[in-house]
């Protein structure tokens, strides 16, 4: 599909010589790992935060000791550390029980090692975005009688959004532009796609060129959707400045 | 107790014999380890200020040829992962023909260092440019136009009034760009440069012990960025004192 589309851009100088369909198999893995990391992550990212502001001390210093450690260290070496830590672990875990050996599936290996590095980002945009709304909204949700979770549900979470949504878009950039490194522990995702086609047909530098091209496609694309949430998330605010 | 604890500390005691050196400056022959990551942090970090300067002006340019060109730049490089702007360094303009058959590109791209830095400083050059554009962009009107009044124009405006004042305003953003290249700085090993994640990858397939190796490349990480987070801390107490409270 991608050759004809470039065909009929007259650009079929340059031919994808058979290797569309790996390159989008490739954009496709590196798409859903991105989004199923952003789901751990914000997950994980929703607990710090109610754990750094938590009136609990083991809470505060347990969240405060893995946003610091985490952030403190590059996404690379945190990947490598856990990825092949994690199996190691396994193994031992399962020799002690005396099970079979189980392998981890390199995919949700990776999921959970981009959800856990990029929760420890989306704690402090998460904290810094409740403590940005203002204490009398919870004493006022309180006052009305709303449980604990009617509180988050419908007074909090819908203001923070607000104050979060520029650090999440950040994030996101963040971290969909470090899946490109899971291909260094073995995901077959885009860059290594790229690298595998180009390598094969000696046009390196034309099919990296396009993963490039790719990469640029979808932030400009997670661009446009989060300025259109921000709008939405931005009602009934005033603005100075349109 | 004892046993497990010698269990341990035995081979982990033996890992960091063996590996200090490199992991801190030297395999013996080429600079490696924290050494190494260092100077490419420096070296990206200084050409990608020194250029950045020039084109964060031209990017709030009001003539459109000259701000879109840069603007194109910055969205690019800040759009598609440095990974893939290293590899295309390295291997990929190194596959074209046409660089390979001129002396001076061959000379240039054949030396991964070279490549490196380059795709390094290109990278947070554009990072930089448009946190310098934002600060230029958000500098106050009766600044410019007090400094307008007293004479004021084109380099001089720029060179005395303008940049001085960016470049303390965008202490918070670019302290935060200088620790985020220091960690975009682990994916040299991927172009064989030998920097502290490099060093943890041999030792790892030596002695198989990931966690430690991994580890100890972890703490010197959390060493330098602590380091790093200390020291603009007190070049923002130097230089920003004026914009904080009042004591």
């Amino acid at each position: 599909m991608l050759d004809h589309l470039l065909q009929s851009l007259g650009l079929s100088a340059f031919s994808l010589k058979g290797f569309g369909p790996l390159l989008l198999e490739g954009t496709w893995m590196t798409v859903k790992l991105s989004l199923l990391s952003l789901l751990v992550a914000v997950s994980l990212g929703l607990i710090g935060a109610s754990a750094k502001l938590s009136s609990v001390a083991a809470f505060r210093v347990c969240a405060q000791i893995y946003t610091t450690l985490i952030r403190g260290v590059p996404d690379l070496v945190l990947m490598l550390l856990i990825f092949y830590s994690l199996q190691i672990w396994l193994t031992l875990f399962t020799d002690a029980m005396e099970w079979d050996y189980i392998e981890i599936d390199p995919f949700a290996a990776g999921v959970i090692t981009l959800g856990f590095i990029y929760g420890a980002y989306f704690t402090e945009t998460f904290r810094g975005a409740i403590l940005a709304v203002p204490r009398g909204q919870q004493e006022a949700a309180t006052a009305y009688g709303l449980s604990r979770g009617q509180r988050f549900r419908y007074v909090v979470f819908p203001q923070m959004m607000r104050y979060a949504l520029p650090g999440i878009g950040n994030n996101w950039m963040v971290m969909l532009k470090a899946t490109a490194l899971v291909s260094i522990i073995g995901l077959a995702d885009l860059v290594k796609a790229a690298q595998d086609a180009g390598k094969s047909t000696y046009q390196l530098f034309y099919f990296l060129v396009l993963a490039g091209l790719i990469y640029l496609l979808i932030t400009s694309a997670s661009n446009f959707v989060l300025r259109r949430l921000e709008r939405r998330f931005n009602a009934g605010t005033r603005e100075a400045i349109r | 107790m004892i046993e497990a604890l010698q269990n341990y500390w035995g081979p982990l005691g033996e890992l960091i014999s063996d590996y200090w050196r490199p992991f801190l400056y030297t395999d013996g022959v080429n600079v490696t380890g924290l050494a190494m990551t260092l100077w490419l942090l420096s070296a990206s970090i200084a050409i990608g200020f020194a250029v950045s300067i020039p084109l964060s002006i031209a990017r709030v340019s009001p003539k459109w040829w000259v701000r879109w060109p840069v603007q194109f730049y910055t969205y690019v490089f800040r759009g598609t992962p440095l990974y893939i702007q290293l590899l295309i360094c390295y291997t990929g303009i190194y596959s074209l023909e046409g660089v390979r058959d001129q002396p001076l590109l061959n000379e240039f791209f054949r030396n991964a260092m070279n490549c490196t830095i380059l795709a390094f400083a290109l990278n947070t050059c554009a990072y930089t440019t448009e946190i310098f554009a934002g600060a230029i962009r958000s500098m106050a009107h009766g600044e410019i136009e007090a400094a307008k009044a007293y004479g004021l124009s084109g380099f001089k405006l720029y060179a005395y009034v303008i940049m001085p004042s960016v470049l303390r305003r965008s202490l918070p953003f670019y302290s935060n760009e200088v620790i985020l290249m220091l960690h975009s700085t682990t994916v040299a090993f991927t172009a064989t440069v030998p920097d502290i994640l490099k060093v943890a990858r041999d030792a790892n397939s030596a002695t198989y012990m990931t966690f430690e190796s991994f580890g100890i490349a972890a703490l010197l990480y959390l060493v330098v960025t602590f380091t790093l987070v200390g020291l603009f801390r007190l070049a923002e107490r130097r230089w920003l004192a004026f914009l904080g409270p009042a004591r």
